[in-house]
């Protein structure tokens, strides 16, 4: 790649003087450099080849594809996608590390690498533009943000996948991994892209990833059934996305993200009218609720848990769903000069956490209670920002990548210990046996809860404070989410690791232990689909004639456990038979304590002045928030998030009751939950059976697939059906009509051909034939005739001659 | 006096003798003889008005008719002997190869 490929696209930013209010950026080495050095090669190196950060995934995708399904060893494989993605993670910090070096009003960096699309003359709203699309990559505060999560947390999941993926046949776990970094190229791609088609490659991209990693084992029709789903949900969500990118260029002559926020900006805001920026963001909505699974579109992220347990940490809940997100906060411009669709994206968001919320309190599956945890927590991340608050939603998203990714990761170890039971019920007390899982688990429920000095604290008291501000009902429902998150995640840690062991009981002995393991309904671990596999209906019959083992006392079990372990220790953890609930090897257990790491202190970026804190992720992020300040105006995009630090000291206060307050309400929850599913366990119960319609409206997750199967789904089978008939009677009737007509007109012309035409020429013939046997007699072959016959023609002749004249 | 008229009369008899000949004969020598008998009713003719006009070219004539008839004579014989020689006769009536 050629130097002068490289450029910065807004000089001007960077060159103009003296902006005010600068803050002293991470590690405050901003002002100092001069900034003239930011353009000098060296200083940029990392930058310079931000390009290079997709690339390396997309390379390890090509090498596992192309040889590794073939000929690569599970191990091999695994080590090339984690060499990849360690790769793009020491770029991301490197590119990460420059980028805090500048100052802070001149924090973004383009690369173009080349034109994509070159100019074509094409109409715009104002006239002709030209349709111009380059390979460009910009780094800029939010940018960086988001490719440390992904290539960071990426990174862990592919580790943690090597041993989680370890029973898989050979070419699957290459394929896995193939996927799994092509999924992390195209995350790369729309995290890094400078204009909407660029994002938009990454934004269909993960959407192909997904269907592709949920559908992976797909064999099962479940997962192929939930893949299909996905991707048809985020088909309708794109619909709306690429409508919008449409309308984007026809309004601005561009896909540029700098160019287009500048324009919004120079746009009066559109209070009280639905203009041309309100459609735009509106649409750009609709793509944000298909891929981040926010009402009406949130139906397929349940179903996404049919994939592997590292899916749905990294796509499913760290990375890919916050992509609409991510998007959101990147047109923040625009959607701040179109307050009407803030408040439509805050009334969905804060809807969709409660319902959501509300949902997980009923759920029985331990990754289907994370996946509407997911869902409720990007609602979150929905509220803030149509409250204006887009700093906190994108620190949300960032803190909720840590303890959520952390969560289903952990909640892929329990699986993998219980060989694939996924069902809570039938769980529990594995606190023994899991010992790591079990205490990065609870940090990460605790963050996700909001107790204090933990990460999800911080963001979501952000969130909390800004909805409070901006409108009190979504804060009352915010709140009354909070609750039940803290209900429903110590609901699940109660029921998986407290109280009394409810799965399968197990067999020690080595000998006829596969085939013990069969009559317990565990599978043989040649089965591929040992892991992950979700509800097996006929356990309860199964497991029956091993029930006496079932009745061991607990310390018998303990005192099996650490043989467990050392079974485990030694190379591949391939398992034999099941030995009993027992902690993941190193490669699952380090990604969860350096997670859970993350998770406590992925906070504290972000710590509010309310605690002494200056807030520094919110500072950091707000240049990708406002459009460029050299345009002379008065940055009216900016004026939201600076409002909260001109904030008297009231507000102060204000804050820091709202905190102990929702810190009083996640402990309530946590309380409650305890209380329920711990010391007293049948009060849950009996509160099921007196609440039973409420009960089975939760854990029917409120009828919404049966209602699209009512209407949506039934109503295009119906309208398919329909056409069919159309396309049956109608056009197939017409064209075998005219296939009818031809022939019978054939038939016809045949007739003729045959009757006429060919009478004819027989006719020529036969006329022929038949006067030549007449005339033939004339012929005698004897030569006194014809002397005879010329002497009367001379007569004649003569005659004729003689007489006429 | 022997007047054209007498000559032509000669002439009319000599060549209706040779039609009648070719047309009823079945020998072929005798066909050929017949020719040979309209040929010289021609010449007579042509001698007659000769001497009649006072002018030579009709003998001149004469001797040209002569000279054809010997040469038709000669291709005529060599005709039939080759004929007699593949069907050993000289009946007319056998030579119908040509019929349908």
């Amino acid at each position: 790649m050629p130097a002068g490929a490289t450029r910065a696209s807004h000089t001007r930013g960077i060159s103009e003087p003296g902006s005010p209010a600068r803050q002293p950026g991470w590690g405050g080495r901003a002002g100092v450099r001069p900034r003239e050095k930011v353009r000098k090669d060296d200083g940029a190196f990392g930058m310079k080849y931000i390009w290079l950060i997709p690339l390396l995934p997309l390379a390890g995708a090509a090498i596992n594809g192309l040889i590794g399904i073939r000929s690569f060893s599970r191990r091999v494989a695994g080590v090339v996608a984690c060499t990849m993605m360690l790769g793009a993670l020491g770029l991301s910090l490197l590119a990460f590390w420059q980028l805090l070096a500048l100052p802070d009003d001149a924090r973004a960096y383009d690369v173009v690498l080349g034109p994509w699309i070159p100019n074509i003359p094409l109409a715009t709203r104002t006239g002709i533009g030209l349709f111009y699309v380059p390979w460009g990559f910009r780094l800029d505060p939010l940018a960086g943000l988001m490719i440390l999560v992904v290539t960071g947390i990426g990174t862990l999941i592919h580790v943690y996948s090597t041993a989680y993926m370890a029973d898989e046949p050979r070419g699957g776990v290459a394929r896995f991994f193939c996927y799994l970094n092509l999924f992390c190229f195209f995350m790369l791609m729309l995290v890094l892209g400078n204009n909407f088609l660029v994002m938009f490659v990454g934004w269909e991209g993960v959407g192909l990833c997904s269907y592709l990693l949920i559908g992976y084992w797909y064999e099962k029709k479940s997962a192929a059934d939930a893949g299909k789903k996905a991707f048809i949900t985020n088909r309708i969500g794109d619909w709306g996305f690429i409508l919008g990118v449409f309308l984007v260029y026809s309004t601005f002559g561009t896909f540029d993200f700098r160019a287009v926020q500048n324009a919004a900006a120079a746009m009066p805001i559109e209070t009280g009218h639905f203009g041309v920026l309100s459609a735009i963001c509106l649409l750009l909505f609709v793509g944000a609720t298909g891929k981040s699974a926010q009402i009406p579109l949130h139906v397929w992220l349940p179903d996404a848990m049919e994939g592997p347990t590292p899916v749905s940490a990294l796509i499913h809940a760290a990375t890919m769903v916050t992509a609409g997100v991510y998007m959101l906060g990147r047109n923040a411009v625009l959607f701040q000069q179109a307050p009407e669709v803030m408040t439509i994206v805050a009334i969905v968001g804060v809807l969709t956490a409660l319902m959501a919320a509300s949902i997980g309190l009923a759920q029985y599956d331990i990754k289907r209670v994370l996946a509407y945890s997911t869902v409720s927590q990007l609602g979150y991340m929905f509220t803030a920002i149509g409250v204006g608050a887009f700093s906190a939603g994108a620190f949300h998203l960032m803190t909720h990548a840590f303890f959520k990714a952390l969560l289903f990761l952990g909640s892929g170890s329990v699986i993998h210990a219980m060989a694939g039971e996924q069902d809570m019920r039938r769980m529990g007390a594995l606190k023994k046996y899991l010992p790591v899982t079990f205490a990065t688990m609870m940090i990460g429920t605790l963050a996700i809860a909001g107790i204090v000095p933990l990460s999800g604290f911080f963001s979501k008291d952000e969130i909390l404070f800004r909805a409070f501000l901006a409108n009190k009902a979504i804060w009352v429902i915010a709140v009354i989410t909070a609750f039940m998150t803290a209900f429903y995640m110590f609901r699940l840690m109660s029921m998986t690791f407290f109280g009394g062991y409810r799965g399968p009981a197990w067999e020690t002995a080595g000998h006829a232990a596969v085939a013990t393991a069969a009559l317990h309904g565990v599978p043989h671990p040649a089965d591929p689909h040992a892991h992950g596999q979700a509800h097996k209906k006929d356990h309860e019959v199964t497991h029956g004639p091993a029930e006496p083992h079932g009745h061991l006392p607990d310390e018998d079990r303990a005192a099996r456990a650490p043989g467990v372990k050392k079974d485990d220790a030694h190379g591949g953890h391939g398992h034999g038979a099941w030995h009993g609930p027992h902690e993941s090897p190193p490669p699952m257990t380090f990604p969860l304590m350096a997670l859970a790491v993350g998770a406590i202190v992925a906070g504290f970026v972000g710590v509010p002045a309310a605690l002494g804190g200056n807030n520094a992720i919110e500072h950091f992020l707000e240049p990708s928030f406002t459009a460029q300040h050299v345009e002379g105006r008065a940055e009216p995009a900016a004026e939201p998030a600076e409002g909260e630090h001109a904030a008297p000291q009231a507000s102060r206060r204000l804050e820091l009751g709202l905190m102990g307050f929702s810190v009083l309400i996640a402990l309530a929850g946590i309380g409650l939950a305890y209380k329920f599913y711990v010391t007293s366990p049948e009060i849950s119960e009996q509160l099921a059976e007196r609440w039973a319609g409420a009960h089975r409206l939760l854990l029917h997750k409120y009828y919404v697939d049966e209602l699209y199967n009512a209407t949506i789904i039934s109503g295009t089978f119906a309208a398919a059906r329909g056409l069919w008939n159309v396309d049956r009677n109608v056009v197939d009737g017409a064209v075998n009509g005219t296939g009818k007509l031809t022939v019978v007109s054939s038939w016809f012309s045949g007739l003729t051909d045959r009757t006429v035409v060919d009478g004819l020429v027989n006719l020529v013939g036969w006329v022929v034939q038949e006067s030549s046997h007449a005339f033939r007699r004339l012929q005698t072959g004897l030569v006194q005739n014809y002397a005879l016959l010329m002497l009367f023609g001379i007569f004649a002749f003569l005659s004729i001659y003689l007489l006429a004249r | 006096m022997i007047t054209p008229t007498h000559y032509m009369l000669l002439s009319a008899a000599l060549f209706i003798i040779g039609v009648i000949g070719v047309m009823v004969r079945r020998n072929i020598i005798i066909i050929f003889m017949s020719i040979e008998l309209i040929l010289n009713a021609v010449n007579i003719n042509l001698i007659a008005f000769s001497a009649q006009l006072q002018d030579a070219i009709g003998q001149v004539f004469a001797i040209f008719v002569i000279a054809v008839a010997a040469a038709e004579a000669a291709v005529g014989l060599g005709i039939i002997l080759a004929f007699y020689r593949n069907k050993e006769t000289v009946n007319i009536d056998e030579m119908n190869l040509m019929r349908w």
